[in-house]
């Protein structure tokens, strides 16, 4: 290699394991220091630069340069099996691998969904939700619960139900088979499962044509055919989406958010003393966790200069969002979860074009969960140590496959 | 004077403007950002600042005249 490569070519088996639940790999300090950009080998064959630095990343996540495209030749391709990647290709693309003005006429149509105010709206639906799952706890003679299955997976699942106009009656189907999509069971439930939520879905969507209502379906169809291209298999792919890039990520978030803060009684007990600080805990767990590392990867489409270093068209970059999230530069003493720090320039829903969609969506949803939570089961505690819990250590996207809680 | 600019073409949406200053900034029905002042007072100027830095799509920038 010629370009000014700081540090050398290092070995990185991707995903790598969180050793600590707490913190990122150490593999990931070394390499920081080494430098914010260093050129690592995969596990899985090729090279691929790696982007340590808080700075480094958002500049590579806002350069029209980078490609979010996996069926790429040369895309750093990590997170994905073969088998994912075949079923990739044979898919009409989403919006989260688009670029440029192909991806902007994907997600325009869809961010008035999202915006602030209209997520206000559904605020109270939310804390109902809520409040309903928790009343089943309190309900429940037994103990300890297991708050992946009763909390931390229904509600932002319901959650998504509510967004997509799914009739009440089918919230249980629903419900059961989002959750059978992301449990520890055999591949053919999963596949089965998947299945029949497609089905569900597609069929859903051509209710919606002929029956509208205020819901998310309803408006883009209504706009689609105004416009007069009504695009049946898109609307069914835009609700995979969602779900799939929805309902994993927050109900992780939830669990580990609680897991945190019952171990950090001093931070729990700002936020229980004054709701008002929950919207900046919410950012700091995000940050602290960062449960979708590695998912911001990107290939180079020309020669871009960047952080000291020379990429060259056709490399991948693989931007690690929990590295920069504990870069030092920007996060003082990166591994005190602090809620008062103001921490709202973390990446942890990436940054540029793609930044998350649903980013407010999930805000709303972790904060109404901690404050509801804590304040309606005040004695709540972990029903095992924390350093036992089964953390996902190998998994794309952190979190916890069970947590154990009692009061 | 201090004075606000957003470039609707480049905004993704993300709502961050709105969560930081909404004295200043605003989303449109269609999720894309609207500016409620150009002027902002000093102190929602520093607050305008803080949002700059986190739009993730660099649409809004500032120009002191
Ligand atoms: C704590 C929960 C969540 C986390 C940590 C998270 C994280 C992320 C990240 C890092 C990206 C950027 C990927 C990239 O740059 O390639 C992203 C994109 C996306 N997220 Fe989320 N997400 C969360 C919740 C949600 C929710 C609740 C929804 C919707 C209901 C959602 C929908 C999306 C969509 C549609 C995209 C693609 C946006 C685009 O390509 O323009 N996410 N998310
Ligand atoms: S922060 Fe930037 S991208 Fe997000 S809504 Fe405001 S202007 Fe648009």
């Amino acid at each position: 290699m010629t370009n000014s490569v700081a540090g050398e070519l290092t070995d990185l088996e991707l995903p790598v394991e969180r050793g600590c639940p707490f913190a990122p790999p150490a593999a990931y300090e070394r390499l920081r220091e080494q430098a914010p950009i260093n050129k690592i080998r995969l596990a899985s064959g090729g090279e691929a630069w790696w982007v340590s630095g808080h700075e480094e990343g958002r500049a590579v996540l806002v350069d029209p340069r980078f490609s979010s495209d996996k069926r790429k030749d040369g895309f750093p391709l990590f997170t994905l099996d073969a088998a994912t990647l075949q079923q990739l290709r044979s898919q009409p693309p989403l919006m989260l691998g688009m670029d440029g003005a192909e991806h902007s006429a994907a997600r325009r149509p869809v961010i008035g969904e999202f915006t602030v105010k209209r997520l206000a709206a559904l605020r109270p639906r939310i804390q109902d939700i809520v409040d309903h799952f928790i009343d089943d706890m309190l309900a429940a003679d037994q103990r300890p619960v297991d708050l992946v299955q009763a909390l931390s997976l229904p509600v932002p699942s319901l959650v998504i139900c509510e967004l997509l106009g799914v009739p009440y009656t089918d919230h249980d189907f629903f419900q059961s088979r989002t959750t059978m999509m992301v449990r520890r069971t055999s591949l053919q439930d999963r596949q089965q499962a998947f299945a029949e939520l497609r089905a569900y879905i597609d069929d859903l969507v051509t209710r919606k044509e002929s029956e509208p209502g205020d819901d998310l379906f309803s408006r883009q169809i209504a706009r689609q055919r105004q416009e007069g291209t009504l695009d049946h298999a898109g609307l069914v792919s835009l609700a995979f989406l969602l779900l799939t890039a929805g309902h994993e990520t927050t109900a992780n978030m939830i669990s580990l958010g609680v897991v945190a803060l019952l171990t950090h009684p001093d931070q729990l007990a700002l936020i229980t003393a004054d709701p008002g600080r929950t919207p900046m805990a919410v950012e700091e767990l995000l940050r602290y966790f960062t449960i979708a590392d590695g998912v911001t990867s990107r290939l180079a489409t020309e020669d871009v200069q960047i952080g000291g270093v020379n990429i060259k068209a056709g490399q991948g970059v693989i931007v690690s969002t929990l590295s920069a999230n504990w870069d030092p530069a920007a996060f003082n003493d990166p591994a005190e979860l602090d809620i008062e720090r103001g921490a709202r320039h973390h990446i942890a829903f990436g940054f540029g074009p793609h930044q998350c969609l649903g980013q407010n969506l999930a805000r709303m949803e972790l904060q109404i969960v901690f404050d509801t939570l804590f304040r309606r089961i005040p004695t709540l505690r972990l029903a095992a140590p924390a350093a036992d819990l089964p953390f996902k250590n190998d998994a794309v996207i952190y979190g916890l496959h069970e947590l154990p809680v009692t009061w | 004077m201090t004075r606000i600019k957003a470039d609707s073409a480049l905004c993704v949406g993300s709502g961050q403007c709105v969560l930081t200053e909404p004295a200043v900034f605003d989303q449109g029905d269609d999720g894309i950002v609207v500016l409620l002042t150009d002027h902002p007072d000093d102190q929602s100027a520093a607050q305008a600042r803080h949002a700059i830095t986190l739009c993730p799509s660099r649409a809004l920038s500032i120009l002191e005249e």
